[in-house]
């Protein structure tokens, strides 16, 4: 256990160590350390706005799945409405085009009894004439007459 | 070691491979040298006698190797490190790192970049020289004799000149920054003005402060090179049972030394720690 000149030369190794650390084996590692540190910080930023954005997408996505479903809502009130409409005035024309036609038929009805019962009249007048001439030339017989006259009624 | 005697064991043991300067009129082998020499050390004797004129080849040697381990795989690290996922290598040294990144800014109050590569260095370095114990006492000292080398102890920090030799590298650096970052004047003015602060009392508060100051490396080498050593002691003592029993003691000895090992490194760095922050901080 003799002090000695080894304690000098240990002295002097340990202060090329300590160089050489400082030089070139703390700041690579320090700085790799730090690089490290600050990546991770980063990523865990990015992922948290990541999560908001999603959470920012989520809610409009939603409302506009909401805004599309009232919109498909009122478009299908309308176009009941419209739909009800269509039938409504479908209806009422036909109902008024029947009306039309019934009356159109009731007058043609009314003007052909009208000329038949004209041509009735003229036909009568011809029939009586030939009746009074038929008498004129036979004598008048009551019973005879009556039974022309009868037939005549019936031709009416 | 067949044939020794267990205090010629342990002896060989706690002896350095010494190369040093023999001084003149020293007597080897019978014969008297005629003028000082360099040369290995073949006894303690010898190395005694060689004072301060020698080195420890092996604690060198060992201390430079550990060193060198820790740089070069710390610098492999850093050169191919990524801000990406880290392999386990990269993972295990950034753990380090970040421990005394950590140790320095809750202990370390002022502004210095250099302090955490000081305080990794102290902390790997003392560590693996420490770790050095771990490997069975024998071992290493049958290989060498094997090729010849007499003495080997391979564990730096049980040698008193390995602890002082880092503990005075960490006082110069703390005398330096307390130099650059108070001045001289400033450093001068907290040596003789503290904790008395008056001009007639000047000469007993450097004498206190002085001896407050040089009480850092002490204690600093003093305590890393206790442990050690007794730790070291223990190991050897327990070498010389009968080889069937060694286990029973060795084990739990050894488990425990894991701990002191790791522990010793933590002080003494956050020691350093504590020196170098309280060199920069103003009274």
């Amino acid at each position: 256990m003799n002090i000695n000149l080894t304690m000098i030369g240990q002295t002097i190794g340990f202060f090329i160590f300590i160089v050489f650390c400082v030089k070139y084996v703390w700041p690579p590692l320090v700085q790799a350390m730090q690089d490290r540190q600050k990546k991770i910080a980063d990523g865990l930023a990015a992922s948290d706005r990541a999560n908001q954005d999603l959470e920012l997408a989520q809610q409009r996505a939603t409302q506009e799945l909401r805004e599309a479903r009232d919109e498909a809502a009122t478009i299908v009130e309308k176009a009941n409405k419209r739909a009800n409409q269509i039938v409504e005035e479908a209806k009422t024309e036909a109902r008024e085009q029947g009306d039309r036609l019934l009356a159109q038929a009731r007058d043609e009805i009314e003007q052909e009894r009208q000329q038949a019962r004209d041509a009735l009249r003229a036909e009568v007048a011809t029939l009586a004439i030939a009746g009074a001439e038929k008498i004129l030339e036979s004598s008048v017989d009551a019973k005879a007459h009556s039974e022309m006259l009868d037939k005549l009624s019936a031709e009416l | 070691m067949a044939g020794e005697s267990p205090a010629e064991y342990i002896q060989h043991h706690l002896t350095n491979l010494t190369y040093g300067k023999l001084p003149a009129g020293f007597e080897r082998n019978g014969t008297e040298l005629q003028e000082a020499t360099w040369t290995m050390a073949q006894s303690a004797e010898e190395a005694r006698a060689m004072g301060f004129m020698a080195f420890h080849v092996d604690t060198l040697f060992m201390s430079a190797l550990t060193g060198i381990i820790f740089l070069v795989l710390f610098r492999m690290v850093a050169r191919n490190a990524t801000s990406d996922q880290p392999g386990k290598l990269q993972n295990l040294v950034e753990m380090v790192v970040e421990f005394t990144q950590d140790l320095v800014k809750n202990t370390f109050h002022g502004r210095n970049p250099m302090i955490g590569p000081i305080a990794l260095t102290v902390f790997v370095w003392v560590f693996l020289q420490n770790s050095l114990k771990l490997i069975p006492v024998d071992y290493i000292p049958a290989l060498t004799s094997a090729i010849g080398i007499e003495y080997t102890k391979i564990v730096p920090t049980t040698d008193p000149n390995a602890t002082f030799g880092m503990a005075i590298g960490v006082f110069l650096m703390v005398l330096y920054y307390s130099i650059k970052v108070k001045g001289v004047g400033g450093f001068t003015k907290e040596l003789t003005f503290s904790p008395f602060n008056h001009w007639s009392l000047s000469w007993f508060n450097l004498i206190l402060e002085t001896v407050g100051l040089l009480t850092k490396p002490f204690s600093l080498a003093l305590r890393l090179f206790g442990n050690m050593y007794a730790g070291e002691v223990i190991f050897i003592l327990i070498a010389l049972l009968p080889f069937w029993a060694q286990w029973a003691l060795q084990v739990p000895w050894l488990i425990f030394h894991i701990l002191v090992v790791t522990l010793q490194a933590f002080i003494f760095m956050v020691l350093t720690i504590v020196y170098l922050s309280m060199a920069h901080e103003e009274h």
